[in-house]
C-alpha cells in the first residue's frame, strides 16, 4: 500500500494502482480520452499528463505510470495546465470543428474537455486530415475524421468482444480505424464502441440526428431482451423512446448491453397494439374498451381459466394476473411457453447461483446445451474474462464461435451422464468449478444429472477463503422466467398441463411463442403489446404497456431482484397491465384485492417477500440425491439472435442486422455525409 | 397679490403664452411620420420577423444543430431532424417558430453557427388569426428568400463589430 502525496494531500492508494487512479482516489479530475476502466492502458492520447516527483522533469502520462511509495503528485501546477493546453492543441489540429452536425455534440469528451483544458483559440492554420469513412454495419455509423486514434474502440472488440473486427492500419496522422476490408462488425455486443467512442468518430446509425442529449428524459430501467437483466438508461422525447443506453452495474452487465436489448427501442413504436379488438366472424374488429371487456365478460369462464405468461412481463403483471385466475378459481398458471417442463420445486436448482460477477472466477465451466453468445451476451463476455485468467472451458452441444479456447464434447446430451475422463479431470481438480445448463439441455432432462454431478463434485463447498462457492447454474433466455418461477408460474407438466385441461378461457401475458393451434377450444384473451404470434391467435386482445411504459420488479437469470421505472406512456388506448387486469376482475365480476399499483406491489411482496428487496434473492441449498438420465442430440432454441422477441422482431433495425449479419444480406446503400 | 400678477390674469397672458408656442411648432418641421407612407430608419441590428437563410446556390443553410432551439428563453422554437434523403446530410424535417411566445431576443441569431436563423428587418407581418403566427419552415425558407438582400447587407453592416 504505497503512499502518495496528491497536490500537498497525503494518502494511501492500493498496490498496483497508477497515478491516475491515486488522483481519482484524492478526488482530483485528471482528462482523459484513451484512458478506460474496463480496457487494458493504451497511453496514446497523452490527456492525462501530470507532474511527478521523483522522476524526469517532465510530465508523465498518469493513466500508465504505476503509484509508488513516496510519489509527490501535482495536477494543479502551471507545468500541467500547459501540457495539457498542448496536448489539447495538438488533437484539434486535425479534428474537424463540426460540433453542430456531430451526433456527439453535448455529450463528447472531446468537446467537454477542450472547454475546459483548452487553450481559448486556435493557432493553426494549415489543412486539416481528411478521412474517408468506413462501413461498419447497419448499427455503428462513422465519421473518421473526427476520430482521435484513443483505440478504445479497437481494444474493445479485442479484449471484451474477442473477435478482431476493428483495428488501426497504418501509422503516425495517417492511422485509420476501420474494420479490415470494410466488413460490418458482427459481435452481438459491437454497439458498445458507440458509448466507448469519446468523440464523435462512431456514432449509432439508427440514432442519427435524431434527437440533442439535452432534449431527452433520462429512465433508469432493466433491459428485458435476455434473462440477464442489464441495468439500462431510457432516453425519451416526448411520447416516444428515442434510444437506450447501458448504465454501470458492476454486478450485472458491467457497462455493455447487447445490440438486441440496445435496438429494440426501435421497435416500440412499430406494430403497436393501440386499441382493443375482438374476434367477430374470424375477423379482428377494433372496438372500445367497453366493448371489449363486455366480450370477456361474455366467456364467462367460470374456474375453467389459465394464464400463460410472456417473455417480457414483469412481476407486478404476472402476480396481478395469479390474483385474478384464483379469484375465478383456477389455478393454472405456465410462463414456460415453449413446452419445457423441468422441475421447479427448489428455485435454487434453476438459478444461476454463481452469479454473472462469480462466474469471472470459475476455473473449470462445463457448460451443456447453451449458445451463450445468442443466449446471454455479456455472460459470454465474463466467461472470456475467466477464461483470460485460465479457466477450462467445455461445452456439449452444436459448435458455436465461443470467441475463447473452449472445448466442444459432442451434440448429444448422453454425453452428459458419463462425461469424459479428461473433463471429470478437470472439473474435479478445479477449485472453483462451475457447470451452466441451458434451456436447450433443460428440454433433455440435463437439470436432475447436472444436480446429482453438482452433488458428485461437491460444486457447493467453501472456499479457502472462507466465502461460499455455489458452482451449479441454469442460464434462462427469458427476463420474466425467474420472476414466473418465484410466482409460481410452472406446472408440473409444463404447458401441456394447460393444454390437457382444455380451459374455456386462456389469459395470455404477451405470449408470443406459445403454439395456439393447441388452445383452439379455448378463448383466448391477449394483454400485450405488440402485434405478433399471440395477437394473430386471440380472440380478444387488451392493448397493454411495453417495459419502458410501465414500471414492475424484474428477477434476473442469478436471481436478482431489479425494478425499473416507467419511461414514457402507452400509445392510443393501451393501458398498464395491472389496470387492464383489474378492469378483467370487474367484468368478470371477482375481487382481485388491489385498486392502485401500490396496493398491488405490497400485495406481491406479501405474498413473495423476496420479490420486495432489490438484489439477490435466497433460493437456499440445492437438492440432493436426485438422480436421472439426459438423452436427445441437443438442438438451440435461438434461431436469429436479433429476433427473439415480439419488440425486436418490429424494430427495423434488428431486421436489418438479422438479413445482413446473419443471412448475409448485402448492406443497404447510404449515401455519404 | 402684486400687480404684476393682476395684469397676467387680467389679460389671460398663459393662454396666450401657450398660444404662441403652438403657433411657433406649428411652422416648426414635424417630429411624428407619415407612416406607412414614409418610414424611419433601421438599425442593421434590428430584430424582426425571422428568416431562414440559404447559401448563394440554394443551399439551404440550416444545419439541424439545434442551439437556437436549445438557447431560445420563450421556448418558441421546435426542430425536429433526420439524414436527408438525396445525400444523408444533417438537415431539419421540421422547423417551427411559435412568433407569438417569441421575445424577440436575437439569441437564436446568436447562437446560430451558420447563420442560418436570423431576425430580419421586417416587423410588418400582422396578421388576422394567431394561427398565421405559426411559423413553419417553408414559410422562414421564404421569408428568407424575400428578405435575403436585406438580411445580407445589415449583416454585412454590423460585421466590423462583431
Amino acid at each position: 500500500m504505497p503512499k502518495v502525496k496528491v497536490d500537498g494531500v497525503e494518502l494511501e492508494v492500493p498496490a498496483g494502482a497508477t497515478v491516475l487512479q491515486a488522483c481519482e482516489l484524492a478526488g482530483k479530475e485528471i482528462p482523459r480520452f484513451c484512458y478506460h476502466e474496463r480496457l487494458s492502458i493504451a497511453g496514446n492520447c497523452r490527456m492525462c499528463l501530470v507532474e511527478v516527483k521523483p522522476g524526469p522533469p517532465k510530465p508523465q502520462a498518469s493513466c500508465a505510470l504505476p503509484a509508488s511509495e513516496g510519489q509527490e503528485i501535482r495536477t494543479d501546477s502551471e507545468m500541467v495546465k500547459k501540457a495539457r493546453e498542448g496536448v489539447m492543441e495538438f488533437l484539434l489540429i486535425n479534428h474537424p470543428l463540426d460540433c453542430p452536425i456531430c451526433d456527439q455534440g453535448g455529450e463528447c469528451d472531446l468537446q467537454d474537455q477542450s472547454v475546459a483544458y483548452g487553450r481559448g483559440s486556435s493557432r493553426y492554420h494549415e489543412h486539416k486530415r481528411a478521412v474517408t469513412e468506413k462501413y461498419m454495419g447497419p448499427l455503428i455509423k462513422t465519421v473518421m475524421t473526427r476520430c482521435i486514434h484513443c483505440t478504445r474502440c479497437v481494444r474493445f472488440s479485442e479484449e471484451i468482444a474477442g473477435v478482431d473486427e476493428i483495428g488501426a492500419l497504418y501509422r503516425g496522422e495517417a492511422t485509420q480505424i476501420s474494420t479490415y476490408l470494410e466488413k460490418a462488425a458482427k459481435h452481438e455486443m459491437s454497439a458498445n464502441v458507440i458509448d466507448l467512442c469519446p468523440v464523435g468518430a462512431l456514432t449509432s446509425r439508427p440514432y442519427a440526428f435524431e434527437a440533442r442529449p439535452w432534449e431527452l428524459k433520462k429512465t433508469l430501467s432493466i433491459d428485458v431482451s435476455d434473462a440477464i437483466g442489464a441495468n439500462i438508461r431510457v432516453d425519451a422525447r416526448g411520447r416516444e423512446v428515442l434510444r437506450i443506453l447501458p448504465r454501470i452495474n458492476d454486478d450485472v452487465n458491467e457497462e455493455w448491453i447487447s445490440d438486441k436489448g440496445r435496438y429494440m427501442a426501435d421497435g416500440l413504436g412499430k406494430r403497436r397494439l393501440d386499441r382493443p379488438y375482438i374476434r367477430l366472424d374470424g375477423k379482428l374488429v377494433p372496438v372500445s374498451w367497453a366493448e371489449a371487456l363486455a366480450a370477456v365478460a361474455k366467456i364467462a369462464p367460470g374456474n375453467s381459466v389459465a394464464a400463460v405468461a410472456g417473455d417480457m412481463v414483469d412481476a407486478e403483471t404476472m402476480f396481478a394476473a395469479k390474483k385474478l385466475v384464483n379469484a375465478l378459481g383456477g389455478s393454472l398458471l405456465e410462463g414456460r411457453q415453449t413446452g419445457l417442463a423441468y422441475d421447479c420445486s427448489n428455485l435454487a436448482a434453476v438459478n444461476f447461483n454463481t452469479t454473472l460477477n462469480g462466474i469471472e472466477t470459475a476455473d473449470a465451466i462445463l457448460i451443456v446445451g447453451s449458445h451463450i453468445r445468442w443466449e446471454a451476451p455479456l455472460l459470454n463476455a465474463r466467461l472470456r474474462k475467466a477464461v483470460k485468467r485460465g479457466a477450462k472451458v467445455f461445452v456439449i452441444g452444436p459448435k458455436w464461435d465461443t470467441t475463447f479456447p473452449a472445448e466442444f464434447l459432442g451434440e448429444d446430451a448422453d454425453i452428459l451422464n458419463l462425461l469424459p475422463a479428461h473433463v471429470w479431470a478437470a472439473l474435479n481438480g478445479a477449485a472453483r468449478p462451475a457447470l451452466i445448463i441451458g434451456g436447450a439441455a433443460l428440454a433433455k432432462g440435463a437439470l436432475e444429472v447436472g444436480l446429482s454431478i453438482a452433488e458428485q463434485l461437491k460444486l457447493v463447498r467453501t472456499l479457502d477463503d472462507g466465502t461460499v462457492w455455489n458452482g451449479f447454474n441454469v442460464l434462462h433466455m427469458a427476463a420474466s422466467r425467474m420472476a414466473s418461477l418465484m410466482l409460481g408460474y410452472a406446472q408440473k407438466g409444463g404447458i401441456a398441463d394447460l393444454v390437457a385441461a382444455k380451459p374455456k378461457m386462456l389469459l395470455s401475458l404477451g405470449a408470443d411463442e406459445v403454439d395456439y393451434t393447441k388452445f383452439a377450444d379455448s378463448m383466448i384473451v391477449y394483454v400485450g403489446h405488440h402485434g405478433d404470434k399471440g395477437a394473430h391467435a386471440a380472440d380478444v386482445i387488451l392493448p397493454a404497456a411495453a417495459f419502458t411504459e410501465k414500471s414492475g420488479t424484474y428477477v434476473n437469470t442469478e436471481g436478482r431482484v431489479q425494478i425499473a421505472d416507467q419511461a414514457v406512456f402507452a400509445p392510443g388506448e393501451a393501458r398498464e397491465d395491472w389496470t387492464i387486469l383489474r378492469a378483467m376482475a370487474d367484468a368478470l365480476g371477482v375481487n382481485v384485492g388491489f385498486d392502485s399499483f401500490d396496493e398491488l406491489r405490497a400485495a406481491m411482496t406479501a405474498a413473495v417477500p423476496a420479490l420486495g428487496v432489490e438484489g439477490l434473492a435466497d433460493y437456499g441449498a440445492l437438492p440432493t440425491g436426485v438422480t436421472g438420465k439426459a438423452a436427445g442430440t441437443i438442438a438451440y432454441p435461438i434461431k436469429d439472435f436479433y429476433l427473439t422477441n415480439p419488440v425486436a422482431r418490429a424494430s427495423e433495425t434488428l431486421q436489418r442486422c438479422s438479413a445482413e449479419l446473419l443471412h448475409g444480406a448485402e448492406p443497404q446503400a447510404e449515401a455519404a455525409e | 397679490m402684486t400687480v404684476g400678477q393682476l395684469i397676467k390674469s387680467f389679460t389671460l397672458w398663459e393662454f396666450v403664452k401657450a398660444h404662441w408656442l403652438t403657433l411657433k411648432y406649428f411652422f416648426k418641421p414635424k417630429a411624428t411620420i407619415n407612416y406607412p407612407f414614409e418610414k424611419n430608419p433601421l438599425s442593421p441590428r434590428f430584430r424582426g420577423e425571422h428568416a431562414l437563410r440559404r447559401y448563394p446556390n440554394g443551399e439551404e443553410r440550416c444545419i439541424a444543430c439545434k442551439l437556437c432551439e436549445a438557447i431560445c428563453p420563450a421556448q418558441a422554437i421546435t426542430i425536429e431532424a433526420a439524414p436527408r434523403g438525396e445525400d444523408g446530410s444533417r438537415r431539419t424535417t421540421r422547423y417551427d417558430i411559435d412568433m407569438t411566445k417569441c421575445i424577440f431576443c436575437g439569441f437564436c441569431q446568436e447562437a446560430c453557427p451558420v447563420d442560418a436563423i436570423v431576425e430580419g428587418p421586417n416587423f410588418e407581418y400582422a396578421t388576422e388569426t394567431r394561427a398565421e403566427l405559426l411559423y413553419d419552415k417553408a414559410k422562414l425558407l421564404a421569408n428568407g428568400d424575400k428578405w435575403e438582400r436585406a438580411i445580407a447587407a445589415n449583416l454585412e453592416a454590423d460585421a466590423a463589430y462583431r
